[in-house]
């Protein structure tokens, strides 16, 4: 028997909310089947469960639960209907002795509350009855501490009746709160630059080669089937972190883990404000038009608010490209436990020195922020140097 | 395609992208890059849903000839 | 209606048990000749004679075994433990054989035993006449504590104790002794159940018992000028422990701060927090606080013993920081 949980998709989720079974009790499920639905400030993502076998013990719906908390139990093959308290008890008895050892509780609790709005109990479940959301109270709070109190909460109600209390009932409710997700992008940018000791490295790239390749590329198909400068900026990053894989991976505990595989984060602007960045997997591995299909159906994904649980779970990098209408250059912010982020502004015509020669050539300007716990600028060079050679030979990616 | 077939199509297929976007309050000759707040992405999403809802064969090349409605009217009513 | 001291109160509740039970008796380190280290039992000899008022030698543990034999024969012996330090050395008779008997014994032998004990600080008795140990002896299954705080409780707890069939402590605080008050003679028994609400309030309960419950309804009357307010429980029991009157209240004010004058850690004050907490967490909108002693063995100096018991002021100050913080 195995617990299916519900999922951490990000540094910046401590709850989640199930609102859809996509399942019934007795059903199989099987490695990578979507079961569930959660609703979070990132949307209603649809839940993959890692696990074969029989479904059972669904947890009620349009509960708040913290992650990690058991939603289902997985009956694998070989084991036969036990009941539900089976599933947890007899782990709880052959736990080991436990050893004992003095740990400083303020590290764990000061990151825990990374996020957390300070609300007393009393105030979070008003707030609940009345669907005012917990964002609108943040920085409101006129309790101990500054804490949100009772008052605060009746207060927010009489500020905006309307706006502040949501539609309630178990709709799944696609798209996301702005005021939510901004909370937790301040919450886990905040974390970043308060733990991560971030380095900068900036480069130009000639994108020259790569634009023509692109334009011969594009000519010869329909719309359709034609590529965005973006995708040979993913394919030719994602073949840098083969090589140089300690930028690829999550500073955990104290220490860096490199990731399963080279699953960038990639960071799409959502119409309304916010961002997310869901993984697109294994991009090493994947043609570039199969990466312009998985990229168009990403975005559209999340902005309409439907991500899928292991886009948001694995992201290994984050790459953020600022397209023809941005900045000229960005130096991105680390999404922890990420360890970087690669950044891309836009491209444009600029003198360059060509065999000697002045020429104008499309310039790309290409930043990395990485984690200096992990890796140190003259790797990160290497990281960058590795992202303008792939880009020079746009037929090998 | 005459002009009115052409806005119908463009309103239609910018609903998909940018559903709050109002056409009304955008100008012929304004970029519609710029006032709609369209990404790359988001426009060739347009010109995808333009060259298969008109028929019309739209090389990359004459993408900027598109970045206007003034434009899109022009080109795929010609 | 009559004004009385809580130490007359304390000598009627036992004249009037003398008087209604031939089987009751008061054994005790000077509680006969010389009326008791508080005055309690003064006059009683006298009117009850020396087989009925004992004077024991100093033997506190002999003291508390001879009045467990004795309402184990039969007898309704009330015991009086000069101040509750010396209870300890009588803790072998009180926690092994008058609290566990009836367990051990399947319920064949009851002890029906009550043991007064002086309690508290505040009379510069220094550190080893000054405990508060009442919390302690809630731990203790098999044992009801008593902590009266009002007049009317230090007349009619005796009784209710004398007829549980349980060993039961009453623990009489020192400082209380010569407090008046209003003695209603239409009231004849009181229940050593409940807790009881002493002052109704909306803003933040104030959950205490013994002597610091003047002290809560002297700030609640300083922190109503201040338009706060504050509901005060009297616990009167502390075991078995009436949770519900204190949840009932937490729920109507949405905070909570207990008032103790044992030491926190581990103190029937934490033990209320804790039941909060289980219980009301939801009902919560301020931090569970606590005002207690300082952790150290009271001191002698008058302004040293006042700086470590708990105080109106520092009661205000709590109460006031977890209501308006910004006030």
């Amino acid at each position: 028997m195995a617990d299916f949980l519900m999922p951490s998709l990000g540094a910046d989720m401590e709850t989640g909310k199930l609102v859809q079974w996509l399942v019934k009790p007795g059903d199989r499920v099987k490695f990578g089947d979507v079961v569930a639905v959660v609703e979070t400030h990132k949307g209603a993502i649809d839940v993959e469960i890692f696990l074969d076998g029989v479904i059972d013990n669904l947890a009620p719906l349009d509960q708040e639960v913290p992650v990690g908390t058991v939603l289902a139990t997985v009956r694998q093959s070989g084991e036969t209907a036990a009941p539900a308290v089976a599933a947890v008890a007899p782990a709880a008895v052959a736990a080991p002795v436990p050893v004992i050892t003095e740990v400083s509780a303020e590290p764990a609790r000061s990151a825990a509350n990374v996020g957390r709005i300070r609300i007393s109990p009393a105030a979070r479940q008003r707030a609940q009855q009345l669907g005012v959301e917990l964002a609108a109270l943040a920085g409101r709070g006129t309790g101990e501490g500054g804490a949100v109190c009772l008052r605060d909460v009746e207060a927010a109600v009489s500020r905006h009746p309307a706006e502040a209390t949501a539609a309630t009932g178990s709709d799944v409710h696609r798209g996301f709160d702005p005021a939510q997700m901004r909370q937790a992008i301040a919450a886990a940018m905040g974390r970043s630059k308060r733990e991560i000791p971030h380095y900068y490295l900036t480069d130009s790239i000639d994108f020259g080669a790569a634009a023509q390749w692109l334009a011969a590329w594009n000519a010869e198909r329909p719309p359709e089937q034609r590529l965005l400068p973006a995708v040979l900026l993913l394919k030719a990053c994602a073949r840098a972190l083969l090589a140089y894989p300690q930028f690829n991976g999550f500073y955990e505990d104290g220490g860096f883990r490199a990731a399963a595989g080279i699953h960038p984060g990639w960071a799409v602007s959502l119409r309304g404000g916010g961002l997310v960045a869901p993984a697109i997997h294994d991009a090493d591995r994947q043609t570039l038009p199969q990466l312009m299909t998985a990229m168009r159906d990403l975005v559209q994904r999340a902005r309409a608010g439907s991500l899928r649980s292991s886009e948001l779970a694995d992201p290994s990098i984050t790459l953020t490209n600022l397209g023809e209408r941005g900045a000229e250059s960005v130096l991105g912010v680390i999404y922890p436990p990420q360890v970087a982020i690669i950044g891309f502004g836009r491209v444009q015509p600029r003198p360059w020195v060509v065999d000697g020669q002045l020429a104008v050539r499309p310039l790309l300007n290409v930043s990395l922020a990485a984690d200096h716990r992990v890796t140190d600028g003259h790797l990160g060079g290497q990281l960058l140097a590795g992202i303008g050679d792939a880009l020079q030979h746009p037929d090998t990616l | 395609m005459d002009k009115d077939e052409v806005m119908a199509l463009v309103g239609k297929v910018l609903a998909g992208i940018a559903p709050e976007a109002d056409l009304a309050g955008v100008g012929d000759d304004e970029d519609l890059r710029a006032a709609l707040d369209l990404d790359s992405m988001d426009f060739l999403n347009l010109i995808i849903g333009l060259s298969q809802g008109s028929g019309v064969a739209i090389a990359e090349k004459d993408y900027p000839r598109l970045f206007t409605l003034q434009g899109i009217r022009d080109y795929l009513s010609a | 209606m009559s004004t009385i001291t809580y130490r007359e109160a304390c000598r009627q509740a036992i004249r009037a048990a003398l008087q209604a039970d031939p089987r009751c008796f008061v054994m005790g380190e000077d509680v006969g000749r010389y009326g008791g280290c508080y005055g309690v039992t003064k006059g009683l000899l006298e009117e009850f004679g020396p087989q009925r008022i004992r004077d024991t030698p100093l033997a506190e543990n002999g003291i508390a075994g001879a009045g467990v034999g004795a309402a184990l024969a039969g007898l309704r012996p009330i015991v009086e433990i000069m101040t509750c330090n010396f209870s300890l050395l009588a803790l072998d008779q009180i926690m092994n054989n008058a609290a566990s008997l009836a367990h051990m014994s399947g319920g064949q032998f009851a002890v029906p035993l009550v043991i007064r004990m002086a309690t508290g600080g505040g009379r510069q008795l220094a550190a080893q006449h000054s405990h508060s140990l009442e919390g302690w002896y809630a731990h203790i299954p098999g044992l009801k504590v008593l902590v009266p705080a009002t007049v009317e409780d230090a007349r009619h707890m005796l009784a209710a104790a004398l007829a549980d069939p349980n060993p039961v402590l009453i623990f009489e605080h020192i400082v209380l002794y010569n407090a008046e008050g209003e003695l209603d003679e239409a009231v004849s028994a009181v229940d050593i159940e409940h807790a009881k609400v002493r002052r109704s309030g909306t803003d933040i309960s104030l959950v205490t018992y013994g002597n610091s419950l003047p002290k809560c309804l002297a700030a609640a009357d300083e922190l109503a000028t201040a338009g706060i307010q504050a509901e005060v429980i009297d616990l009167r029991v502390l075991r078995p422990l009436d949770s519900a009157t204190v949840i009932a209240s937490v729920r109507r004010t949405h905070r909570c701060l207990i008032v103790d004058e044992g030491w926190r850690s581990g103190s029937i004050s934490a033990e209320i927090a804790a039941r909060v907490a289980d219980e009301a967490l939801y009902e919560l909108d301020a931090p569970l606080r606590r005002v207690c002693s300082a952790e150290v063995p009271v001191p002698y100096a008058a302004h040293m013993e006042a700086a470590a018991l708990p105080q109106v002021a520092d009661i205000v100050a709590a109460a006031r920081a977890l209501v308006s913080p910004a006030g």
